[in-house]
C-alpha cells in the first residue's frame, strides 16, 4: 500500500536547486511554454470553432441575408420580433420542455430502477449491460430511420412491422404513431427514452460502484430492509450522478435535433418539431440565414439560462470547490 | 533538461504552427482551378448532381471528348448529392469566388437563379444565339430582365404516374381527360381495395404540387404573371384554387382520394414513401415529375440495386383538365435543369456549354433515359413512356415552372406548409396566399 502511495521522484524532476534566481525565471518560461503547448492548440480551436461561430451569428442575426453577397440590409431587431412571435417557434419551444421534463420525470427514475437491479447478483449481467447500451451506440441516423420504417402505416395498404406485431395480438387499429399531431411527441419521447437510456444507466451503474461496501453492511446490521437502504443511503449518495446526468439530458433536450429530424422532419404539420429543427427548417433550408442566426440566438439564450439556473441551484455543491478555489 | 524542455517547446511551437497552417489552408485552398495551370492549360471546373448511373459516366465521357478535341484543356467533373450541392456547395463556394466557384454548375429556375443574378454571380449567356434558339420555351425559366443565365438540358412537365394493371382491374378502359372522369377512375380504384393516390405529404411539395395544378387552372395566365413578378398573391383565383382542390376531395368518403397517414408518409427513398407504395402496387396513381420513373423502379420490391429496370405497368398521363376552370387548358407544371457559367469562368467553358448542348450530346443524353430540350434531339428518346412526356410537353399552351421554385424559397416553404394544412389539417383556402403574403413581407 504505502509503496503506492509514496511514488518515486517524477521522471522529469530536475537537478538539485542551484543558482535559483536563474532557475525560477526558467522555470516561468518553461511553465509557460507548458501552457502554451497544452493549452494553445485547445485555446485556438476554442475561439476559432466556438466563439467566432457564436459572434458572427448574432452579427448575422441583425441583417436580412440571404448568404449570398454582401450583408447590406441592417434591419435592427425584426428578425428577433419574427422569430418571438412565431406560432410554430413557440410550439417547436414547447416540444422542447416536453421532452425536457419528460426526460427528467421518466427516465432518471427508470435508469436508478434498472441500475438498482443490475447492480445485484444477476445470471448474464455482462450481457445484459452490453445490450441496454446498444441503442446509444447505434448512430441516430441508422435509429431513427429503423424507427421511421418499423412504425410508418399506412392502413390498410401496408401496416409497419410495430402494428403488423400489433394487429397480430388483436388490437385493430392502432394509434397513428407519427401522422397524429396529438400523439406524434409521446412517440419521439419513446424513441428518445430507447435511445438514451442506456447512457443514463451506465452512469447511474458508474455512480453505484462508488458507494462504499461498509455502509451497505453498517445498514443491514441495523436492520434496514432493501428498499429503506436504498432511499435512505443509495439514492442520496447518488446525488453527484444524479445531477449530472440531469444537466445532460436537460441540454440535449434542448438541442434535440437528429432524431426528429429523420424520424418526422419536425411534422406532421409542425407537431414534432423543436427549436433546432425550426432553425435548419426556416433558415438554412429556405437560405434565410439571417433569420436563422436569429433563431440560433434564441436557442443559445434559452440554453445558457436554464443551464446556468441549473448550475446555481442545483449542482452547485457538485462544484463547489472546484470552480471557487484549488485552481492554483 | 534544458535541451529536452527547449525541445519540447520547439516542438509545442511547431505543432501549434502546423495547427494554424491546417486551419488556413481550409481556407485558402479549397476548390478547383482557373488559369493557374502551366503554359496555356485552362482546366474548368463542372459540378452537377448526376451521382447515379448512368449519368455519371455519360457526364464525365462528354468531358473526355472535349478534352480531345481541345488540347490544352482540362475538364474537371464531379458529381454531388443534390441538397448538397444546391444548398452548401454552390452557395458557400460562390460567396468564397475566385478559384473556389466552380466554372460550369447547376442552376435552379426563376427565384433562385435571380438571387444569384442579383448577386453578380453569373455570366450572360445571351450570347449563345443558336442554343437559345433551339431550346425555345424551355429556357424561360432561367431568364432574367431579358438575359439569359441559364441553359437547360432537361425539362419536362408532371403528370400522373399510374399503374395500368390496377387501372384494368378496376375497369377503367380510357384514361381519364377530365376531373369528373378523373372522380369515376378513383371511386372504381377504392372499390377495388388500394388506396387511389399516393401523396408523400411528409415532405410538404408532393401535397402543394396538387394545389399548383389546380391555381394553374383556376388563375389565368396574366394573373399567374403578375403574381410571380410582384410577389403579391391577392388575386381571388388563389382562395378560389384551394377551394376548387377542398371541394374535390370533399367528393369522397373517408380519407380518399389518398392514401391513408398522408402527413408521414415521406416522397422517396424508402419502402415506406409514396414512390415505394406506388411501386409496391398499394396506391394506383401519383401525381410526379419526370424523375419519378427512376424513384419507382429502385423501390419495386426485389429490384436489382444496379439500373433497375421501371415496371411494364407503370404508365403516364396528363393532368386531367378542371372543367369551367379560368384559367388556360392546355397549362401544365413542369420544369428542368440548367447550367450556368461563373462570372470569371474562362472563355472556353463557354465552348464547353455550347458542346454540351449539341444535337450530338443531346441525343446521347435522351439514349440514357432523359428527356432532352435541343430541338433535334429528341429522336433520341426511344421509351413510349418518355416519348409521351415529351410529347405533352410540347404540346402544352403554357409551361408554368413549379410554383415553390418561381415564388423562391421563403414564399414556396410558406406557401406548401400552408395547403398541407389546408388539404390535411385545419387550414382554409384564405390562409394559402396569406401565408404568401406575410413570407414576402420577409423577403
Amino acid at each position: 500500500m504505502t509503496a503506492i502511495n509514496e511514488a518515486g521522484p517524477a521522471l522529469d524532476a530536475g537537478p538539485a536547486p542551484v543558482g535559483t534566481r536563474k532557475r525560477s525565471a526558467r522555470a516561468r518560461r518553461r511553465q509557460w511554454g507548458e501552457v502554451t503547448l497544452f493549452a494553445g492548440p485547445a485555446v485556438l480551436v476554442y475561439l476559432l470553432f466556438v466563439l467566432l461561430p457564436v459572434v458572427l451569428a448574432a452579427y448575422y442575426s441583425f441583417f436580412n441575408w440571404n448568404g449570398l453577397g454582401p450583408l447590406e440590409r441592417f434591419i435592427g431587431f425584426d428578425n428577433y420580433a419574427r422569430v418571438l412571435t412565431d406560432p410554430v417557434f413557440h410550439r417547436s419551444v414547447g416540444n422542447n420542455f416536453f421532452i425536457l421534463f419528460l426526460s427528467l420525470l421518466i427516465q432518471g427514475p427508470l435508469a436508478i430502477l434498472v441500475a438498482l437491479l443490475m447492480n445485484r447478483r444477476l445470471r448474464f449481467r455482462g450481457l445484459l449491460r452490453a445490450l441496454i447500451f446498444v441503442p446509444y451506440v447505434l448512430s441516430e441516423v441508422t435509429a431513427g430511420l429503423a424507427w421511421q420504417i418499423m412504425l410508418q402505416s399506412v392502413p390498410p395498404a401496408r401496416y409497419g412491422p410495430i402494428d403488423t406485431w400489433l394487429r397480430m395480438i388483436g388490437i385493430e387499429n392502432p394509434p397513428a404513431w407519427l401522422a397524429d399531431p396529438n400523439i406524434v411527441m409521446w412517440t419521439m419521447f419513446g424513441i428518445l427514452t430507447w435511445k438514451y437510456l442506456g447512457l443514463a444507466i451506465i452512469l447511474m451503474l458508474a455512480g453505484l460502484a462508488g458507494i462504499p461496501e461498509d455502509l451497505y453492511e453498517a445498514a443491514a446490521l441495523d436492520g434496514a430492509g432493501w428498499w429503506k437502504t436504498q432511499w435512505h443511503i443509495t439514492v442520496p449518495l447518488l446525488g453527484p450522478t444524479i445531477r449530472i446526468w440531469a444537466f445532460l439530458s436537460i441540454i440535449g433536450s434542448l438541442q434535440l435535433f437528429d432524431l426528429v429530424w429523420i424520424v418526422t422532419g419536425g411534422g406532421p404539420l409542425h407537431a414534432s418539431s423543436t427549436m433546432a429543427v425550426y432553425m435548419v427548417e426556416y433558415g438554412l433550408n429556405v437560405t434565410q440565414i439571417g433569420y436563422g442566426s436569429a433563431v440560433a440566438v434564441v436557442l443559445f439564450l434559452i440554453s445558457l439560462v436554464v443551464a446556468l439556473i441549473y448550475q446555481r441551484f442545483a449542482l452547485r455543491r457538485d462544484l463547489q470547490g472546484a470552480l471557487t478555489t484549488g485552481v492554483r | 533538461m534544458n535541451t529536452r524542455s527547449t525541445l519540447r517547446i520547439a516542438a509545442g511551437v511547431a505543432a501549434t504552427g502546423l495547427a494554424i497552417g491546417a486551419l488556413a489552408g481550409c481556407a485558402a485552398g479549397g476548390g478547383g482551378t482557373d488559369n493557374d495551370g502551366n503554359g496555356d492549360e485552362v482546366t474548368i471546373t463542372w459540378w452537377h448532381n448526376g451521382t447515379g448511373e448512368p449519368l455519371k459516366s455519360f457526364w464525365e465521357e462528354v468531358a473526355a471528348e472535349f478534352e480531345a478535341d481541345n488540347p490544352g484543356v482540362k475538364v474537371d467533373v464531379q458529381a454531388f448529392q443534390n441538397e448538397e450541392l444546391q444548398r452548401t456547395l454552390i452557395p458557400n463556394a460562390l460567396q468564397a469566388g475566385g478559384d473556389a466557384a466552380p466554372d460550369l454548375f447547376m442552376v435552379w429556375a426563376e427565384g433562385e437563379i435571380k438571387s444569384q443574378v442579383e448577386a453578380g454571380y453569373l455570366k450572360d449567356l445571351s450570347g449563345l444565339t443558336d442554343v437559345i434558339e433551339s431550346i425555345g420555351g424551355a429556357g424561360t425559366g432561367w431568364n432574367v430582365d431579358g438575359k439569359q443565365y441559364g441553359i437547360p438540358y432537361r425539362f419536362g412537365i408532371e403528370g400522373i404516374w399510374y399503374n395500368a394493371d390496377l387501372f384494368e382491374q378496376a375497369g377503367i378502359t380510357e384514361t381519364p381527360t377530365t376531373f369528373t372522369e378523373f372522380s369515376e377512375a378513383i371511386n372504381k380504384l377504392a372499390d377495388l381495395g388500394v388506396a387511389p393516390i399516393g401523396v408523400g405529404a411528409g415532405d410538404g411539395w408532393p401535397a402543394a404540387h396538387w394545389w399548383y395544378q389546380f391555381a394553374i387552372k383556376t388563375c389565368s395566365e396574366d394573373a399567374l404573371k403578375e403574381a410571380a413578378d410582384t410577389l403579391t398573391f391577392d388575386d381571388p383565383c388563389f382562395v378560389e384554387a384551394g377551394e376548387n382542390l377542398k371541394a374535390w376531395m370533399d367528393e369522397f368518403d373517408g380519407d380518399l382520394p389518398f392514401q391513408q397517414n398522408p402527413t408521414s408518409t415521406p416522397a422517396q427513398s424508402v419502402p415506406n414513401s409514396s414512390a415505394g407504395l406506388l411501386a409496391a402496387q398499394s396506391t394506383a396513381m401519383e401525381l410526379m415529375g419526370t424523375w419519378h420513373r427512376g424513384e419507382v423502379a429502385k423501390l419495386v420490391p426485389g429490384a436489382p440495386a444496379d439500373n433497375p429496370p421501371a415496371p411494364e405497368w407503370l404508365a403516364w398521363m396528363p393532368v386531367p383538365d378542371i372543367e369551367g376552370a379560368a384559367g388556360a387548358p392546355g397549362a401544365a407544371l413542369g420544369s428542368g435543369d440548367a447550367w450556368g457559367v461563373y462570372v470569371d469562368a474562362p472563355e472556353e467553358t463557354l465552348k464547353l456549354l455550347e458542346y454540351i448542348s449539341s444535337v450530338d450530346v443531346q441525343t446521347r443524353f435522351a439514349e440514357t433515359g432523359e428527356i432532352p430540350t435541343v430541338a433535334g434531339a429528341e429522336a433520341g428518346i426511344t421509351d413510349p413512356v418518355l416519348k409521351q412526356i415529351a410529347e405533352g410537353t410540347v404540346n402544352a399552351e403554357l409551361v408554368v415552372t413549379w410554383l415553390d421554385t418561381q415564388y423562391g424559397p421563403v414564399i414556396g416553404k410558406a406557401m406548401n406548409d400552408a395547403i398541407v394544412n389546408l388539404m390535411f389539417g385545419n387550414g382554409s383556402p384564405e390562409d394559402v396566399p396569406q401565408a404568401m403574403n406575410d413570407a414576402a413581407a420577409t423577403l
